[in-house]
């Protein structure tokens, strides 16, 4: 039974998944400066594992993906995030 | 010319409150002999690190925003090399939009 199942060969590709525009969120409320000691808010950029989100998931912009990335790592050096970690979310 | 400078520092648990009182009055002190003027100052106290430094799981933490000449940085850094209370510190310099935010900050804290 699976296998006639992706037999299916669509026409055209399925665009189903909305494609909600994605914003940089500093340029759109004005946030200049990504405070390295707000571990809370820094926590949104990291995945579980505490690896950097890239910039497709997250949506900002270069330059504050730079900005974004430099705070990580300034909080992972003062143990404000953990190198590796397993439990963030 | 002095700009801005903030230092975070964390401080090794073992110690007693007025041991960590006087290290830190010790950097303080350091900073302003060398002429830094100490602008905010924060404690926050004994927290528990992200992973583990020098075997040890918490720390206190301090912050200290003050405007220096840029020599007095690479002395206050070697000190605190040679400290084995701290165990770890960080300090970046501040540009404008920092200051506005570090102002702000304060205000918030305030409120």
């Amino acid at each position: 039974m699976s296998e006639n199942s992706s037999d299916i060969r669509y026409l055209t590709p399925p665009n189903i998944e909305l494609s909600k525009e994605k914003y940089c969120r500093f340029r759109k409320n004005r946030i200049k400066y990504i405070d390295y000691k707000d571990e809370k808010f820094l926590l949104q950029f990291v995945n579980e594992q505490g690896k950097l989100l890239p910039r497709r998931i997250t949506g900002t912009s270069l330059k504050y993906q730079r900005k974004v990335s430099q705070a990580v790592k300034r909080a992972r050096h003062l143990a404000l995030l953990p190198y590796v970690g397993d439990m963030l979310k | 010319m002095t700009k801005r400078y903030e230092t975070v520092f964390i401080l090794t648990p073992v110690l007693s409150a007025d041991q960590v009182k006087e290290t830190v009055a010790k950097f303080k002190k350091s900073l302003k002999d060398g002429g830094a003027n100490l602008t905010h100052e924060e404690d926050w106290g004994l927290r528990k690190l992200a992973y583990p430094i020098q075997k040890k799981s918490t720390g206190f933490y301090h912050l200290f925003e003050y405007e220096a000449p840029g020599e007095l940085i690479a002395n206050l850094e070697l000190n605190m090399k040679r400290d084995e209370k701290i165990m770890r510190f960080l300090t970046v310099s501040m540009d404008k939009y920092a200051i506005a935010f570090a102002e702000s900050r304060k205000t918030r804290k305030q409120a």
